[in-house]
C-alpha cells in the first residue's frame, strides 16, 4: 500500500522551494517549545529572570536534574508507572490478540454484531462508565491499588488494538492456520505458535501505543490513588507543581524527565508506530 | 471461546456501567446515600445551572475553532510531507514529536510558553511589536490559548493518517488530470480531495469527539479559570464526580455529552453522503 517513492512531482523549482521553507519555517516554530524547555531547564533561576530567551544557558546547572529528582521521590514514581504500563503492555498485546484471533477467524453467532459493538465503543466518551466503574472498584475495596489501572487491559485490551491485529491477522493466509491443524494443533496452539509470531509487527505497534498510553496516562490515576508513594510519574509531576512549582528550572526538568522516555521509544519504533497510525486511518475506509 | 476476555469486559466495564450510569442520573448520590430525585438532576443542568452552560459554551467554541484548524493544519503539513524534497523524514518525525509529549508535561511547557512575562510567546509578540497578551489570566485570551496549543499536535496521527491517504492515491489519477490539462490547484480539489474524503470524515469524527474531552491540559493549567472561561465540560463533569462528589449529576452530565456526541456523529455521517467520496463506488 505504502510506496516510499510515491510523492507529487513538482511543477517548478519555485514549488520545490516554497515546500523546502514552508517546512524548514515550521519545523523551527514546532522545535521551539522543546528546545526552549530543555534550555529552561538547565538554567539558574536567576538567569530564567534576567534572560529568559538566551536559548545556551551561561553555565549548564545540570544538577536542577538531580534536585527535581530527589525533591519528590521520583524514583518510586518511575517504578510505579513503569509496573503499571509493562503489565499493561503485556496484558493487552496478549489479550488484544486473542480477540482479535476470536473475530478473524471464528464465524459465530452474533459475530458481526459483537465486532460493531467493539468498534462503537471507540466514539463511547469515557465519562459515561467512569463513575459506575470507579463505584465497581471500591466496591471490591481496589482504591488505591494499581488494580483499577491494570485489569482492563488483560479483557481485550481495547477495542482500537482488538480492531488493529484482526485487519492484520486477516491478511494471514487461512492456509497456514490449515496446515497447523492437519498437523494436530488445537485452536490455542495456532494462536500461540503460529499467528502469535506472524503477527509480531503489529503487536509491536500495539505494544509501544499501549506502552506510551500507560506512561502518558492521568486521569486514571488521579482517580484511583490517593497515597503518595503509589504515584505514578504525571500525577508526581503535578503534585511537583503544586509543591515546587515557583521553581521552574526543576520543574521543566521534571518535565523533561516526563517526556524522555516516550521519545527514546518512538526513536527506536518509529516504523511501527507511524505504519500502526496509518493502518489504522485506512481501515476506516 | 476466544472473544469471552472482551465480552466479559464489555459487560462488566462498558454496558454495565453505561445502564448503571444512566440509572445513578434519575438519583442523587454522594457514595453515602442515594435517593432517586427522577428527572431532577437533568432539569436543575439545564435550567439552573449557569456553570453547565458555560462549560458547554466554552467546549463548544474550543472545537469550532480547534476541530478545523486542527484538520487543515494536519493536511496541509501531510501535503507537505508527501512531496519529494530531502530530509522528509526528518521533517516527519520533527513535526510528530509534539503529539507524543505526556499531557501533563505539556500542559507544564505550555504554561511556561504563555507566561505573561518572561513566556516565550510574549516575547516574540513584543519582537514583532505587538503587544503583549496575558494568555492564562485574560478571560478573553484562554480558550484561545488553548486552541492554539492544540495546534501544537497537528503532526500527529491526524497527520500520519492523511499522508498514508495521500500515499494511497493511485498516480494514475494525476497522470489522467495531466493529461486533460488539469493545474496543481485543479488536481488537488478534483483528485486529492475526493479521493481524501473518507480519511478526512474518519478525522473529523474523532477529532471532534476528542475536543469534548478535553481534561488534562485545563486541570493542570488554569484549573478552569480566569472566570471559568477555560471550564470544559469533561474539567466540570470530573469535579461533580470526583470533588464534589455529586455522583448522580456527573452521570447526568455524562450522558447529555453522550447523546450531544451520538447526535453530532449522526449529523455528520448524514451530511458526509454528500461530500465524502468512496472509491469503488460510482461517484
Amino acid at each position: 500500500m505504502r510506496r516510499e517513492a510515491s510523492g507529487s512531482r513538482f511543477a517548478s523549482p519555485w514549488s520545490k522551494a516554497f515546500v523546502l521553507v514552508a517546512l524548514l519555517v515550521g519545523a523551527v516554530l514546532f522545535t521551539i517549545p522543546f528546545i526552549w524547555t530543555l534550555s529552561t531547564a538547565l538554567k539558574t533561576p536567576e538567569e530564567i529572570a534576567q534572560d529568559p530567551t538566551r536559548l545556551i544557558p551561561k553555565d549548564f546547572a545540570w544538577d536542577n536534574f538531580y534536585k527535581a529528582w530527589t525533591a519528590l521521590p521520583f524514583s518510586r514514581f518511575v517504578a510505579n508507572t513503569l509496573f503499571i504500563t509493562v503489565l499493561n503492555t503485556i496484558g493487552t498485546v496478549f489479550s488484544a490478540s486473542f480477540v482479535a484471533y476470536g473475530f478473524s477467524r471464528f464465524r459465530f453467532k452474533g459475530r458481526n454484531t459483537c465486532f460493531y459493538l467493539m468498534l462503537a465503543t471507540m466514539m463511547l466518551p469515557g465519562q459515561v462508565t467512569m463513575i459506575p466503574v470507579f463505584m465497581i472498584w471500591r466496591q471490591l475495596g481496589a482504591i488505591d491499588t494499581f488494580y483499577p489501572l491494570i485489569v482492563g487491559s488483560f479483557l481485550g485490551g481495547g477495542a482500537f488494538n482488538i480492531f488493529l491485529l484482526r485487519q492484520f491477522l486477516l491478511t494471514i493466509p487461512r492456509e497456514l492456520d490449515e496446515a497447523a491443524m492437519l498437523d494436530g494443533a488445537s485452536y490455542l496452539r495456532i494462536w500461540w505458535s503460529v499467528l502469535l509470531p506472524l503477527s509480531s509487527p503489529a503487536l509491536a505497534t500495539v505494544a509501544i501505543f499501549s506502552f506510551i498510553g500507560n506512561w502518558d496516562n492521568f486521569e486514571g490515576p488521579l482517580i484511583y490513588l490517593n497515597s503518595p508513594e503509589k504515584y505514578t510519574v504525571s500525577i508526581g509531576l503535578r503534585m511537583f507543581q503544586d509543591t515546587f512549582g515557583t521553581n521552574l528550572e526543576q520543574l521543566m526538568a521534571a518535565s523533561i524527565i516526563h517526556i524522555l522516555p516516550t521519545v527514546v521509544i518512538f526513536f527506536f519504533a518509529q516504523r511501527y508506530f507511524l505504519k500502526g497510525i496509518a493502518l489504522s486511518g485506512l481501515s476506516g475506509r | 471461546m476466544f472473544v469471552a476476555p472482551w465480552l466479559f469486559g464489555f459487560l462488566v466495564f462498558t454496558a454495565g456501567p453505561m445502564v448503571t450510569s444512566l440509572w445513578l442520573s434519575f438519583h442523587k448520590y454522594d457514595l453515602h446515600s442515594m435517593e432517586f430525585v427522577g428527572a431532577e438532576n437533568y432539569r436543575r443542568l439545564l435550567y439552573n445551572d449557569p456553570l453547565f452552560w458555560k462549560s458547554l459554551t466554552n467546549t463548544i467554541k474550543y472545537a469550532i475553532f480547534s476541530v478545523p484548524l486542527g484538520i487543515i493544519g494536519s493536511l496541509a503539513l501531510a501535503l507537505l510531507l508527501n512531496q519529494k524534497v530531502r530530509g522528509i523524514p526528518v521533517f516527519r518525525t520533527l513535526f510528530y514529536l509534539p503529539s507524543l509529549v505526556p499531557a501533563v508535561a505539556s500542559a507544564l511547557l505550555w504554561q511556561w510558553i504563555f507566561n505573561t512575562d518572561n513566556g516565550i510567546l510574549n516575547i516574540g509578540l513584543s519582537w514583532l511589536g505587538l503587544p503583549e497578551v496575558q494568555w492564562l489570566q485574560d478571560e478573553n485570551w484562554a480558550l484561545p490559548a488553548f486552541v492554539l496549543m492544540s495546534l501544537w499536535g497537528i503532526g500527529g496521527g491526524r497527520m500520519v493518517i492523511f499522508l498514508a491517504g495521500l500515499q494511497g492515491i493511485s498516480d494514475t489519477y494525476y497522470e489522467a488530470a495531466r493529461m486533460d490539462g488539469a493545474s496543481s490547484w485543479q488536481q488537488f480539489r478534483q483528485v486529492t480531495l475526493p479521493l481524501l474524503s473518507p480519511v478526512m470524515f474518519f478525522n473529523l469524527i474523532l477529532g471532534l469527539i476528542g475536543a469534548f474531552q478535553v481534561f488534562t491540559s485545563a486541570y493542570i493549567m488554569t484549573g478552569g479559570g480566569p472566570n471559568n472561561s477555560t471550564l470544559f465540560y469533561a474539567l466540570y463533569l470530573f469535579r461533580n464526580a470526583f470533588e464534589y462528589f455529586k455522583l448522580g449529576k456527573a452521570s447526568a452530565l455524562a450522558w447529555l455529552l453522550f447523546l450531544l456526541l451520538i447526535t453530532l456523529t449522526a449529523i455528520q455521517f448524514r451530511m458526509s453522503k454528500k461530500w465524502v467520496f468512496y472509491e469503488g463506488e460510482k461517484a
